[in-house]
């Protein structure tokens, strides 16, 4: 039997100073009619760049070095323009990772939805508007009759993908390429974009290749799973046989994370309470209240976890803490005394004491400055250490976050990401604080570099009882982390208390959709959680899948 | 190290930029070694012929040509360089200032410069130096003025982009003073574009003396500037005689070689690869 698409020891090379290296060592890809397939792995293992090249096509300043790529019996590799252009986009389509990147925000989106069947001459636009109120239904999108007539920019991120998904299919493509289009989205949102997905290329009995770096997502999607790394084939099996019974140490590795957890005493006496956040309400024109009255209480040697979907007000309250965001109403009050709302009336030992790392560690280290100045400078800054002392109390914090002496003399673009993140723990340990606003310091990395961070904090916590406020939207860490849980929704707080006691059911509304939304590694997951839904709304029971107003 | 590996990858347009300036500073270096007179010494008739007595021949006063050449390099360079220097300073300092502090500060400034770029800058410079009279250090004081308000423009834009980093944040909430914001956090990660800008600003300041000097206002007789020599020597052009063209060529040669340097270094800076 042929199979739609054949690539056989496809070699993809990128240039970097002059140089070709290789990013894709010799790896053969089959894909029949109606399967979809799963390319999982770290970023540059080299799973976007295999997604694109089954359109014989490469980012620029890659190329194709060699190997044959068949599509329904034709040889792409060497293939005329021409040829070329009547297959992408046709018959391969491409979905990107962020879909409000990808449009053009001037257009409608049935606009854009119809310029590719009406280019290649397929229909009509008037063909392609009707048939897009069919796509759209099919993808669950609300209002399909009226949804395309709006700009990119008037519907959610989520409808956004869909839309993007609908755009995919409008020339009911043989394959469609997904890159990560979920990884933007929060938990409630990506269970509708992959309901969605998986409905659709069953419907239209479409192959597919879904690329992600989340095992627990593509394990809902793919027939088949080809588990990449560094270029190389780690592995690939049916996508149930490999979940159950993985043969190679790293997908094992892949499939074991996010089970990090520990057990320790929680219960809270009130003197350990190091901050407190009381009746705070903030805004940022002075009109719109971004926080509404939270309030909140830090403990010695604990982690709060602040969990939220985008737009909740998570790190607005980190602003209104650090002083950043002075708040309208409310107060914060360290050690039972009261700080200055506003950074530049704070002591300098008020500023010492509650130290922040960040999401991108790329931005949050400046290019320009040695690991020693970045880890020195708060040494010399709060403590005058100077000289061969401070040279000395770099080199201890670098062996507390693991990393060798000889990155002391290193610039951060000479760092991978985690080494950047582990950096920025050392700057804020340098201060020796009391409380660490972690500012989702997980989400920019890939999930075995997180799980080792995850760890590394929990380890510096147990060594100097040092208080976290983990600020975050993905529940598997706070699983891991926390020990105590803030639920926030629109800027309120909806829940809060013990891990225990906020994990346990019976649940709040809101806190029991977030929890639903994780995806898990059980390739049943979805369909066990939307047949429960559908379930719940024939019974008459209100579900509600989104808490934000449109 | 670093600078010669960058000196070895770059493209030849580069390399004869430099080459270019090159000449110039050494001509402005050793202007009283390699000249065969000095500077405002009478050698000869008026508007001479080239001869090996006198390489380019020689001005309306019968000076020796080249060796104005010489010193001209001389005193254009070195003014032109101290003016844009100081307008740099001046306009970084309140550009970084500006975008650091934010609010009525960044207005104030803003407007301020604002109102200075609404006038003509030549009539402006011309109107200025009428007042305070021709001296160097006012010629100089004058145009560093009036061009660090483009410096001021393009610094604070730079800054403002800087700014918003978080690591710049994550100084702020440490406590660091705005003169540590500026000096250790911004000034480092702005320098591409603004090493690029002193290059195309120190041409403009150096055209925009020549032009003064041609009208009169800029570097004052018997001290040689090319502007100068261009305007003294005009006459000769009725006759035929080329003489005020090398003064005039200098100018030229010396703002393309700048411009050369300054179009790889921005390449670089831009982070293009072709």
């Amino acid at each position: 039997m042929t199979h739609l698409l054949e690539m056989k020891d496809i070699f993809i090379e990128g240039e970097s100073d002059e140089k070709w290296l290789p990013i894709i060592n010799g790896i053969s890809l089959t894909l029949d009619k109606g399967e979809v397939l799963g390319l999982i792995g770290e970023s540059g293992a080299g799973k976007s760049t295999l997604g694109l090249a089954s359109m014989n096509y490469t980012r620029q300043g890659c190329r194709i070095a060699s190997g044959s790529i068949v599509f329904d019996g034709t040889e792409l590799t060497g293939a005329s323009p021409e040829t070329l252009r009547k297959i992408m986009g046709v018959r391969i389509a491409y979905v990107a990772q962020s879909a409000a990147a990808s449009f053009n925000p001037a257009h409608r989106l049935v606009k854009q939805y119809a310029e590719a069947p009406t280019q290649h001459g397929l229909m009509s636009f008037q063909k392609a508007e009707k048939e897009a109120i069919d796509i759209y239904r099919r993808l669950l999108l609300p209002d399909p009759e009226h949804i395309g007539y709006r700009y990119p920019h008037q519907v959610s991120g989520g409808q956004l993908q869909r839309a993007m998904v609908a755009m995919a299919m409008a020339c009911q493509p043989d394959i469609i390429v997904f890159d990560e289009p979920t990884t933007a989205l929060d938990v409630t949102t990506q269970i509708e974009v992959l309901a969605a997905i998986k409905k659709i290329t069953r419907e239209f009995n479409t192959a597919a290749i879904y690329i992600t770096h989340d095992l627990a997502v593509v394990a809902q999607l793919a027939d088949r799973i080809m588990v990449l790394r560094y270029g190389d084939l780690v592995e690939e099996n049916n996508a149930r046989k490999m979940l159950a019974n993985p043969k190679e140490e790293y997908t094992r590795q892949l499939l074991s994370v996010r089970t990090l957890t520990e057990d320790k005493d929680l219960s809270v006496s009130e003197k350990d309470v190091i901050l407190e956040v009381e009746g705070v309400t903030a805004s940022y024109t002075g009109k719109e209240i971004v926080l509404e009255d939270i309030d909140l209480k830090i403990r010695r040697g604990r982690t709060v976890a602040l969990v939220g979907e985008s737009g909740s007000g998570k790190s607005t309250l980190a602003r209104v803490i650090t002083g950043l965001l002075p708040p309208i109403k409310g107060k914060t009050v360290y050690n039972g005394e009261m700080l200055p709302p506003a950074l530049k009336n704070r002591k300098r030992d008020s500023l010492r004491v509650m130290q922040m790392i960040y999401q991108m560690p790329d931005t949050a280290l400046n290019p320009r400055q040695r690991v020693s100045k970045i880890i020195g400078r708060p040494l010399q800054f709060y403590y005058g250490m100077r000289g061969k002392a401070a040279e000395d109390r770099v080199l201890e914090l670098l062996d507390k976050i693991e990393l060798s002496e000889k990155y002391k003399d290193r610039y951060p673009t000479e760092l991978s990401g985690g080494e950047k993140q582990r950096i920025c723990i050392a700057r804020a340990l340098a201060a020796k604080p009391d409380l660490i606003i972690c500012d989702e310091v997980t989400s920019a990395l890939d999930q075995l570099v997180a799980e080792e961070i995850l760890k590394l904090l929990r380890n510096l916590q147990n060594e100097l009882k040092v208080s976290y406020l983990f600020i975050t939207h993905d529940l598997a860490t706070v699983k891991a982390i926390s020990d105590e849980i803030v639920v926030m929704l629109r800027g309120r707080i909806v829940e809060q208390g013990r891990k225990t006691d906020i994990l346990t059911p019976p649940h709040h509304e809101y806190t029991e959709l977030l929890l639903d939304s994780v995806p898990e590694m059980d390739p049943d997951w979805l369909d066990g959680v939307l047949a429960e839904r559908a379930r719940k709304v024939a019974q008459g029971i209100e579900v509600k899948t989104t808490f934000i107003e449109e | 190290m670093a600078l010669f590996k960058l000196l070895r990858q770059s493209p030849w347009s580069a390399r004869i930029g430099l080459a270019m300036i090159l000449i110039n500073v050494f001509a402005a270096l050793f202007a009283p070694v390699i000249s065969p007179y000095t500077e405002t010494e009478i050698v000869g008739d008026v508007w001479m012929p080239m001869s090996t007595d006198h390489f380019l021949g020689t001005d309306h006063l019968g000076r020796d040509l080249f060796t104005r050449m010489m010193y001209g390099a001389r005193n254009t360079i070195a003014i032109a360089f101290i003016t844009a220097m100081l307008s740099f300073m001046v306009g970084i300092i309140f550009g970084f200032f500006a975008a650091t502090v934010g609010g009525w500060t960044d207005l104030a400034c803003s407007r301020f410069v604002d109102i200075m770029m609404a006038f003509p800058t030549l009539i402006f410079a011309l109107m200025a130096l009428s007042i305070v009279g021709t001296s160097i250090s006012a010629l100089i004081l004058v145009i560093a003025l009036l061009d660090s308000t483009r410096v001021y423009r393009l610094s604070r834009a730079v800054a403002m982009d800087i700014e918003v980093m978080e690591y710049v944040e994550a100084a702020r909430l440490r406590g660091e003073g705005i003169w540590w914001l500026m000096r250790h956090e911004i000034l480092p990660n702005a320098m591409p574009p603004l090493v690029a800008e002193f290059g195309l600003r120190f041409c403009f300041v150096f055209l925009f003396i020549a032009a003064l000097s041609f009208l009169g206002l800029g570097i004052q007789p018997p001290l040689a500037d090319w502007g100068g020599m261009v305007r003294e020597n005009s006459g000769a052009i009725t006759f035929g005689i080329f003489i005020p063209l090398w003064p005039a060529g200098a100018i030229a040669f010396l703002t393309v070689g700048v411009n050369l340097v300054v179009d790889w270094f921005l390449h670089i800076a831009s982070g293009l690869k072709d």
